[in-house]
């Protein structure tokens, strides 16, 4: 028993340390996503996977990295958290890279222009731009770029803050919100699938990059996502990934 | 890694304006709450087989199916039959079903556990049903209804946390948001957990009070 007992011990230390990322052995590369955000990542309902442009990217760079890339769900308001925590060891979810989040996390190379788009109901004609939020009340997912940004609109009545990005869809073609704030491909996507619902009024109104966000101090898993991102670039995969996902290059 | 206590301080004000919606939330509801809970109660209990199906239905239905769904349901099933409710409106309308229910089962304990032999002899000294229910079974039921009354105000206060989740930006939401701005989860939802046992401890402390109150009404009666 007393053996038993000691090996249980043992066990438990070196799964301790193996899950709090001591051991990390660069075979399995966990990379949590927020799949809600269509094109980037949502759930395929066939297949129950995680499917999207930073799935088959992030998967491209675990090839070149020489890692088995393991897609975990998450909750967007938990991302980063998590990341710091250390329960993943990445982050690919459309991520913008702002000042505020590289105080917290670290990030690659930019791997995608992104921009905010206004999404209005298409029979509404009172939204044509930023000058026209008037005590509009807008719709965001939780934390993102458009939810910063429209936290900043100090014309809007309220800002909607939701969860997962289709319910912020949903307040808005429920008429509970006047205005959507997202991602120009986002919302490109939701109107592929939704013709007669939404259109995008108005000029993108940001410039973005988004990034592969690594906690900090992990220079050397972001000197190789970073390296494995540029041979993915030059081989010619990230080109095929966007063709794949956003049409013409 | 150090606790940031600034981060504490620069939160704190966004976090009390979200406490002011929950006490707002919970107190609106438990008020409807009480006022639906006590008629389908009584409802309970009617001699009428329709009556009593119905409030039993209801209170079955609003029991056994989770306050989160009944937000959603309310929120975001409705506006697809025609009825669009404001998120304020969707947060009271659910909250106060949800509640009825529980209050229903409470007022419906409290009444069944008045001894029978008070109505009858109530009843034996003239009085009518409706008579004998306000004046013999309802001012003893009150009493002991007030306990769990207050436990289900706590819990009402608790459960308001969820309608976080239609942009109503309570006590949780508003945690939730500094979150996703300063990725400082402990600190934040440390903060939260304290301001709400501030609240339901609060709220204990007035429900003794009261009970202590009637406790004292009882014996002065008595003597």
């Amino acid at each position: 028993m007393k053996k038993l007992n000691r090996l249980a011990i043992i066990l438990t230390v070196v799964l301790f340390f193996g899950a709090s990322g001591l051991g990390f052995a660069q075979e399995v590369l966990k990379v949590a996503t927020d799949a809600t955000f269509p094109p980037f990542e949502s759930v395929d309902p066939d297949t129950d996977e995680c499917v999207g442009f930073d799935i088959d990217l992030i998967k491209a760079i675990g090839v070149e990295m020489g890692a088995e890339v393991e897609i975990l769900n998450t909750a967007w308001d938990g991302i980063l958290p998590g990341l710091i925590n250390g329960n993943y060891d990445i982050v690919i979810a459309a991520m913008t890279i702002t000042e505020e989040r590289l105080m917290a996390v670290d990030f690659s190379e930019p791997y995608f222009n992104a921009s905010q788009v206004l999404v209005v109901r298409k029979d509404d004609d009172r939204i044509k731009g930023l000058d026209d939020l008037t005590g509009m009340v807008a719709a965001v997912q939780i934390g993102t770029t458009g939810d910063l940004e429209a936290s900043e609109i100090k014309s809007l009545k309220r800002v909607a803050r939701f969860n997962y990005f289709p319910e912020a869809f949903m307040e808005l073609q429920n008429k509970s919100a006047d205005v959507a704030i997202v991602d120009l491909q986002v919302a490109l996507d939701y109107m592929k699938n939704n013709p007669e619902g939404a259109k995008i009024v108005g000029e993108p109104f940001t410039q973005e990059q988004y990034g592969i966000a690594i906690r900090k101090g992990r220079k050397e898993l972001l000197d190789q996502v970073n390296q494995a991102l540029a041979a993915v670039v030059e081989k010619g995969i990230y080109d095929e990934i966007y063709t794949k996902y956003f049409g013409v290059n | 890694m150090g606790l940031r206590w600034d981060l504490m301080w620069k939160v704190l004000p966004s976090h009390l304006e979200g406490a002011i919606v929950t006490i707002k939330l919970t107190a609106f509801s438990v008020f409807m709450g009480i006022i639906l809970g006590t008629l389908l109660g009584m409802g309970r209990l009617s001699r009428r087989p329709v009556v009593r199906t119905l409030s039993g239905a209801y209170v079955d239905f609003f029991r056994g199916t989770p306050l989160l769904v009944q937000i959603f349901v309310v929120y975001m099933g409705l506006p697809q039959l025609g009825l669009r409710l404001s998120n304020w409106a969707a947060a009271l309308t659910a909250l106060s079903l949800n509640s009825g229910a529980y209050v229903a089962e409470i007022v419906r304990a409290g009444i069944e556990s008045i001894d029978r032999g008070q109505v009858e002899a109530a009843r034996s000294l003239g009085m009518t049903g409706s008579q004998t229910m306000q004046f013999v079974v309802l001012p003893q039921a009150f009493r002991r209804i007030v306990p769990p009354l207050g436990n289900e105000f706590i819990a009402l206060l608790k459960d308001s946390s969820l309608v976080a989740v239609i942009s109503l930006e309570e006590l949780l939401r508003k945690g939730q948001i500094n979150v996703t701005r300063f990725y400082r989860p402990f600190e934040i939802y440390i903060q939260i957990a304290v301001i709400y046992l501030i609240m339901t401890k609060s709220i204990s402390f007035l429900v003794s009070r009261i009970e202590r109150r009637m406790k004292l009404d009882e014996h002065s009666l008595a003597s």
